[in-house]
C-alpha cells in the first residue's frame, strides 16, 4: 500500500493558500501558460505607463537623414521612411494600442452584457426587438461599421475606442443573453426569488457570474481584434491623428510600401500587436478557469 | 404518525380554490388560442406544525400549485392565507415580509444552488437580503444552521460542486430555515437521492418539524415516503384534489378509484403478499382540454354516464375525509 502524504496533497490542491502573494504564486504554478500571458501583459502595460522613461527619444521627431535607417546602432529597431525612431514609436505605441484595445473591450463590454443581460432576463417584446436591433447590427462586419462610427464621430483616441465599442456590443450581448435565458429558469434563481430578492440583484448576482466563462474568452478574443480594427481605421484616416504613433497604423501604412525594402516597419509593430493578443489569450483562458469555483479543486 | 397539536388558532396555510391557468399561444400575433388547466380549484389547510403529502402522477399540477402558493408563479385565481393573510392580491414589496413565513426546498440538489456562491453565502444571503443580523451575526447564524442539517461549520467557504447530493440538499434545507419561516414547500425535496440518503434527509425534516412546528406541504409521487412523513394526504389528478384525508385513512381505506389505483402500485417488500394490481388504462389526459365532468372518467373502471357530465364536487363522507366521486 502506498501511504498518502496528506500535507502534500493538501498543499497541492492548495488547501493553506491564503493572503494575496501566496495566492498569485498558487496560480502561476497552476496555470504556468496563464502566468506567460499575465507576464506579457504587465510588460506590455508598464511599457504604456513608463514609456517616457524607458524610450526617450520623441516618437514623433523627423529627420530626413535617417530616412529607412537599418535597426542597430542608434536606431534599436530601425528608422521609419521619415526617420522616426522605431523603437521609440512602439513603446510610445503600446499606450495608444492599449488604450484603444482595452477602452473599445470595456466599453463593448459593459454595454454588451447590460444589453444581453436585460435582453435575456426581461424576455418578451423587449427581447424580442433588441435581438432585431443587434441582428441589424450585426448584419455590417465590424470594421464597416466601425468605419461608419468613426467617419461620423471624426479622428480621436476617444472617438475611436467608441467607434470599435459599438461594433463589438452585439456579439457580447447575444453571449450573454443565451446563458441567461438558460439560467433565468434554474432552480438556485427561483429560491433566490422565494427569499424576496429583487429582480436586479438576481440578474446581476445569480445569473451574471455564470455567464462568465465564455464572456472572458471572448473578450479577451476581442481585444486583439480591437487593436486590429483600430489599424485599419487609423490607415484609412478615421483613427488615431497622425503624428501620434500607434501600432496597427505603424503596421498598416507600411506593409504594401516597404515589406521588402524595410521589412522592419513591418515585422516590430506585427510583434507587438500579435504579442499582446497572445498574451491576453492566455491570460484570459487562465482566468476563465480560476475564476470558476469548479475548476479551482 | 399522530397529529401534533396546533398551539396557533389560524392555520399556517389555508388554499382556498386556487387555480393557475396557462394561456396556450399560437401564430404570429400569439393569439391565446386555450388554457392548460395546471391547478384547477385546489383547496387545503394545513395546521401549524403539520404535514400535508400532495401527491398524484407527473403533471398532474402538484408542483404547480406549490409555486403558485409561494406566489413564484402568479395564481390566476383562489385565495392564499398564510398565518391568516391572503398573500395572493399583494404586490411584490407587500409580500416580502410573508416571504420570511414560507420556503420552498427543491427536487434537483444540483441546479437549486449557485454554483459560484459558497454554500455559507447561499445559506447567509436570505438574511442579507431582507437586513437580519450584521456581518458577525449572519456568520454565526448560518453556523450554527449547518450544524443543525448536519454540515460542518468549516464546510461554509465551499462551493456547491465540492458537496455531495444529499450535504446539497442539507444546505438547501438550511437556505429554506435561514428566515425562519412557519411553512417549508417541499417540492419532491428526497426523490433525487439515494434511498439510504433519502431517510436521512426525511428524518432532518421531521426532527425540524417537531424543534420548531414547521408545517410542510410536502409534494411528492413517491407514496412510501409520503406515507412516513405526512399526517394529511390530499391526491391530485389533472389540476384537482379527487381525494383528501388523514394519511391512515388515505391508506387503510382509499374511497376514490385513482387513489385505490395509486395505491395498489406501491410496490410491497413481501414476495407472499398476492395482491390485485389495478393498472389504470390510458393515459392522463392533456389538461388542454381536459374530460367534461369528472377528470377522471376516461379511465375509471366503475365510470357511468353521470361522471361523463357532471363534475363531482368535494364531499365529506367521513370526519375529516373528502372525496370527489359521484359513487361515494
Amino acid at each position: 500500500m502506498v501511504a498518502i502524504d496528506h500535507q502534500a496533497e493538501l498543499a497541492r490542491a492548495g488547501a493553506n493558500v491564503t493572503g494575496w502573494w501566496s495566492r498569485t504564486l498558487f496560480f502561476a504554478r497552476r496555470y504556468p501558460l496563464g502566468a506567460v500571458g499575465a507576464a506579457i501583459v504587465a510588460v506590455f502595460v508598464l511599457t504604456a505607463a513608463f514609456a517616457d522613461i524607458i524610450a526617450p527619444v520623441d516618437p514623433t521627431a523627423t529627420n530626413a537623414k535617417f530616412s529607412l535607417a537599418r535597426p542597430g546602432g542608434m536606431f534599436w529597431l530601425g528608422a521609419d521612411f521619415m526617420g522616426r525612431d522605431m523603437y521609440s514609436r512602439i513603446v510610445h505605441g503600446a499606450r495608444i494600442s492599449l488604450a484603444v484595445g482595452a477602452g473599445a473591450m470595456g466599453l463593448g463590454g459593459l454595454i454588451g452584457i447590460s444589453v444581453g443581460l436585460a435582453s435575456g432576463y426581461i424576455g418578451g417584446w423587449f427581447d424580442l426587438i433588441v435581438q432585431r436591433l443587434l441582428d441589424i447590427m450585426q448584419a455590417l462586419p465590424l470594421l464597416v461599421m466601425a468605419i461608419v462610427m468613426a467617419a461620423s464621430l471624426g479622428p480621436s483616441l476617444r472617438n475611436t475606442i467608441i467607434a470599435i465599442a459599438i461594433p463589438l456590443v452585439p456579439t457580447v450581448s447575444r453571449v450573454v443573453r443565451s446563458n441567461t435565458l438558460s439560467l433565468r429558469e434554474q432552480p438556485f434563481v427561483e429560491a433566490a426569488r422565494a427569499v424576496g430578492m429583487g429582480e436586479l440583484r438576481i440578474a446581476v448576482r445569480h445569473v451574471l457570474p455564470n455567464t462568465l466563462a465564455p464572456l472572458i474568452v471572448l473578450a479577451t478574443a476581442q481585444l486583439g481584434s480591437a487593436i486590429l480594427v483600430e489599424a485599419s481605421l487609423s490607415f484609412l484616416g478615421l483613427g488615431i491623428p497622425e503624428p501620434h504613433p500607434s501600432w496597427g497604423r505603424m503596421l498598416s501604412e507600411s506593409a504594401a510600401e516597404y515589406v521588402r525594402t524595410a521589412p522592419w516597419l513591418v515585422i516590430f509593430p506585427g510583434v507587438a500587436i500579435s504579442l499582446t493578443v497572445f498574451g491576453t489569450n492566455l491570460l484570459g483562458d487562465a482566468l476563465r478557469d480560476i475564476l470558476d469555483p469548479r475548476q479551482r479543486s | 404518525m399522530a397529529d401534533a397539536t396546533p398551539v396557533l388558532e389560524v392555520p399556517v396555510l389555508e388554499v382556498q380554490d386556487l387555480k393557475k391557468h396557462f394561456p396556450v399561444r399560437k401564430g404570429v400575433l400569439r393569439r391565446v388560442v386555450g388554457q392548460v388547466y395546471a391547478v384547477d380549484g385546489v383547496s387545503f389547510t394545513i395546521n401549524e406544525g403539520q404535514t400535508l403529502g400532495l401527491v398524484g402522477e407527473s403533471g398532474c399540477g402538484k408542483s404547480t400549485a406549490g409555486r403558485a402558493i409561494l406566489r413564484l408563479i402568479e395564481p390566476t385565481g383562489g385565495t392564499v392565507k398564510v398565518l391568516g393573510r391572503d398573500i395572493a392580491p399583494l404586490t411584490k414589496k407587500e409580500l416580502r415580509p410573508y416571504r420570511q413565513q414560507m420556503q420552498i426546498v427543491f427536487q434537483d440538489p444540483f441546479s437549486s444552488l449557485n454554483p459560484r456562491m459558497t454554500a455559507g453565502d447561499i445559506v447567509g444571503e436570505p438574511l442579507f437580503v431582507h437586513g437580519i443580523a450584521n456581518a458577525k451575526e449572519r456568520k454565526q447564524r448560518v453556523a450554527a444552521l449547518f450544524e443543525r442539517v448536519g454540515l460542518r461549520a468549516a464546510q461554509m467557504a465551499n462551493y456547491p460542486h465540492q458537496f455531495s447530493g444529499g450535504q446539497r440538499q442539507r444546505i438547501g434545507i438550511a437556505r429554506a430555515l435561514a428566515l425562519g419561516p412557519k411553512l417549508i414547500v417541499g417540492d419532491e425535496p428526497v426523490s433525487a437521492l439515494d434511498v439510504s440518503i433519502q431517510a436521512q434527509v426525511i428524518n432532518l425534516l421531521q426532527d425540524l418539524q417537531r424543534e420548531r412546528k414547521l408545517s410542510y406541504l410536502f409534494i411528492s409521487h413517491n407514496l412510501a415516503v409520503v406515507e412516513h412523513i405526512s399526517h394529511r394526504i390530499a391526491v391530485m389528478y389533472l389540476g384537482r384534489i379527487v381525494e383528501h384525508a388523514d394519511t391512515r385513512s388515505i391508506f387503510k381505506n382509499p374511497q376514490h378509484p385513482y387513489t385505490e389505483a395509486l395505491l395498489s402500485a406501491v410496490p410491497v417488500p413481501d414476495p407472499a403478499i398476492k395482491r390485485q394490481k389495478r393498472v389504470l388504462q390510458g393515459d392522463v389526459p392533456s389538461p388542454v382540454n381536459p374530460p367534461a365532468g369528472c377528470h377522471f372518467h376516461t379511465r375509471c373502471p366503475y365510470a357511468v354516464a353521470r361522471c361523463k357530465v357532471e363534475t363531482p364536487l368535494l364531499r365529506e363522507i367521513a370526519p375529516g375525509h373528502h372525496v370527489s366521486c359521484h359513487l361515494r
